[in-house]
């Protein structure tokens, strides 16, 4: 008796029209609530064996009404909800956010404060970034790197809080200005941390970059064309991973940026590996920025001079009566920064892309001056919509285990994607 | 204001297209005929290189009319030049055609104004809310949506 009869005789025989043995494909929900989607988001996909063949992305689990509260609070009441939305760079979002309202007001910082929010824009930018690509390098086995990159975001968010007194929550920006000067020594930190930060980077190049089973789950795998990656709409280390070098900070110059020495990495292959390796070099061209920053940084003031959108000094609203009622004037219901009737569209370079705020003022029925103290219409157009709304192409016709390194150099960040 | 290039070539080939046009803080912008939006969008796209939907939402003006306006934000990636389209839409009814087959990420982006403002999309295949649940009742960004509204699945207020 041979081994095969053997087998056969243990296992009864199936029948062959049985449809559950017949069936080809399987119906696999991937999160919610699975560590790799971070939290809030739910891929529905269709297998065959372990290839995925279709998918769907829900999302929405984290919306908070962004917009309807933006529009119900005044100019300055809406900073603290930017905050919430990537929550990792927050300062950029801030400074967004100003910025654009200040497009609508025309003015225009002094050099200092233009200085410090590119500074404090890409101390942000470098947290991001190494959350990102921490947070992949642990969802593919690389803990150590997630602790190294854990500690060098640390050392950014301490800078952050040295500033605004907050790590995530900044609120680091007004219109007009910015809150605070820089505190004593501050510059001197920036200069260590950027020192930490390069010495972390080369550690984690040695672990992650010629790692060959790092390499081997992230080359060719989530590869999206530079054509497709613009009809989606990809903006940032994406787009550029592409191939495409488009960033908002060379191409519509903000804030100071024309006026430091800095380079704009892009890709070639369009896959995992190229998004990260154009994350890494971002970080080192940031490290450059701030470097400049802190060489070139001007005195003189920090916010603009126009009354009617700054608060004064602290001295003079306790020291006379022109700042006490310049202070009343923008902080009474009705009144503050009165926002001409029209609409604006203004992008910055987050740490996914291209985060823009398109405003309009619009006066209401109780406007007597043609102004509006809050805004008519807040649309934020959160940069990691797209590339979510395009994981479909990337992850379908690619293993199931390939959904964890293409969302996480995604860098879906819940609370810019779902508002 | 001279016309922009992009309104004079639409003007040879769809003469009633551009209603209006203007440019504010530097952006640029054409105001178009809703029946003539997938033309205008298919014209700037291929003749001028306006191969990215940077953005695309829409604003309530109630009571003003008409009440809606959507707005098309457009890039050109290679030349860096961008264009603001607008299409004002009337309250009762207002709906648009999709612009799935020029720019595949207006999929997602027409659910999120169906979902926020109640505007329909026609020809899109797939328009179920993006943000909200499929028992949300309303649409919150609407100006006559109150902020402090309660919705039947969540209970009143304890």
């Amino acid at each position: 008796m041979s081994e095969v009869e053997t087998l056969s005789a243990v296992t009864p025989a199936l029948p062959p029209d049985e449809p559950e043995f017949q069936q080809k494909e399987m119906l696999l929900n991937v999160g919610p609530a699975h560590p790799a989607m971070h939290g809030i988001i739910r891929i529905q996909t269709k297998l065959e064996g372990e290839l995925v063949v279709e998918s769907d992305v829900e999302i929405g689990y984290l919306h908070r009404a962004f917009e309807k509260s933006c529009e119900e609070s005044t100019w300055n009441q809406a900073i603290i909800y930017t905050d919430r939305l990537n929550y990792v760079s927050a300062a950029i979002n801030n400074i967004g956010y100003c910025m654009a309202v200040e497009k609508l007001l025309g003015i225009e910082l002094p050099p200092r404060g233009q200085y410090i929010r590119v500074l404090m824009s890409e101390i942000s930018r470098i947290g991001d970034h190494l959350t990102c690509i921490g947070a992949s390098a642990m969802e593919l086995g690389g803990f150590t790197v997630f602790l190294y990159m854990i500690k060098g975001r640390e050392y950014c968010w301490e800078l952050i809080e040295e500033y605004c007194g907050a790590r995530v929550t900044t609120a680091a920006a007004r219109v007009g200005g910015m809150p605070y000067d820089l505190p004593e020594g501050f510059l001197d930190k920036c200069l260590w941390v950027v020192k930490e930060v390069r010495e972390i980077l080369r550690e984690c190049d040695i672990l992650l970059t010629n790692n060959r089973i790092f390499v081997e789950r992230m080359e060719n795998v989530g590869v999206m064309s530079a054509e497709r990656a613009i009809a989606w709409g990809w903006t940032g280390p994406c787009l550029r991973g592409s191939g495409v070098a488009y960033d908002v900070r060379k191409d519509f110059p903000y804030l100071v940026y024309d006026q430091l020495d800095w380079e704009v990495p892009v890709g070639r292959r369009g896959d995992n590996l190229d998004r990260y390796l154009v994350r890494m070099e971002e970080m080192e061209q940031s490290c450059r920025i701030i470097e400049q920053c802190v060489a070139k940084l001007p005195g003189g003031p920090i916010n603009c001079s126009e009354k009617t959108v700054v608060l004064p000094d602290k001295k003079d609203t306790y020291g006379n009566i022109e700042g006490l009622m310049n202070h009343f004037k923008l902080i009474m219901y009705g009144h503050g920064i009165r926002v001409p009737a029209g609409e604006c569209y203004f992008p910055v370079e987050a740490a996914n892309g291209e985060l823009g705020f398109y405003l309009v003022s619009h006066p209401d029925e109780h406007s007597k001056d043609g102004c509006n103290d809050r805004a008519w219409r807040v649309r934020c157009r959160p940069p990691c919509l797209n590339m979510v709304a395009s994981l479909p192409e990337t992850i379908n016709n690619y293993m199931i285990a390939d959904i964890v390194p293409t969302f996480g150099s995604v860098n879906m960040i819940g609370g810019e994607l779902d508002r | 204001m001279s016309k922009f290039p992009e309104h004079i070539a639409i003007e040879k080939s769809h003469p009633t297209a551009v209603l209006d046009w203007h440019e504010q803080f530097g952006d640029r912008t054409l105001i178009v005929e809703a029946k003539q939006l997938v033309d205008v969008m298919t014209i700037l796209r291929d003749a001028f290189g306006y191969n990215m939907l940077v953005d695309l939402t829409a604003v309530d003006y109630m009571p003003r009319r008409p009440r809606f306006e959507m707005v098309y934000h457009l890039m050109n990636v290679d030349s860096h030049t961008r264009l603001r389209v607008k299409v004002q839409l009337e309250e009762s009814h207002p709906r648009i055609a999709t612009l799935i087959p020029l720019y595949p990420i207006a999929d997602w982006l027409e659910r999120e104004v169906w979902d926020m403002f109640g505007i329909k999309f026609e020809g899109h295949t797939n328009l179920k809310r993006l943000m909200l649940y499929e028992e949300f009742e309303g649409h919150p960004l609407r100006k006559d949506y109150p902020k402090t509204k309660r919705q039947p699945l969540i209970g009143p207020q304890n």
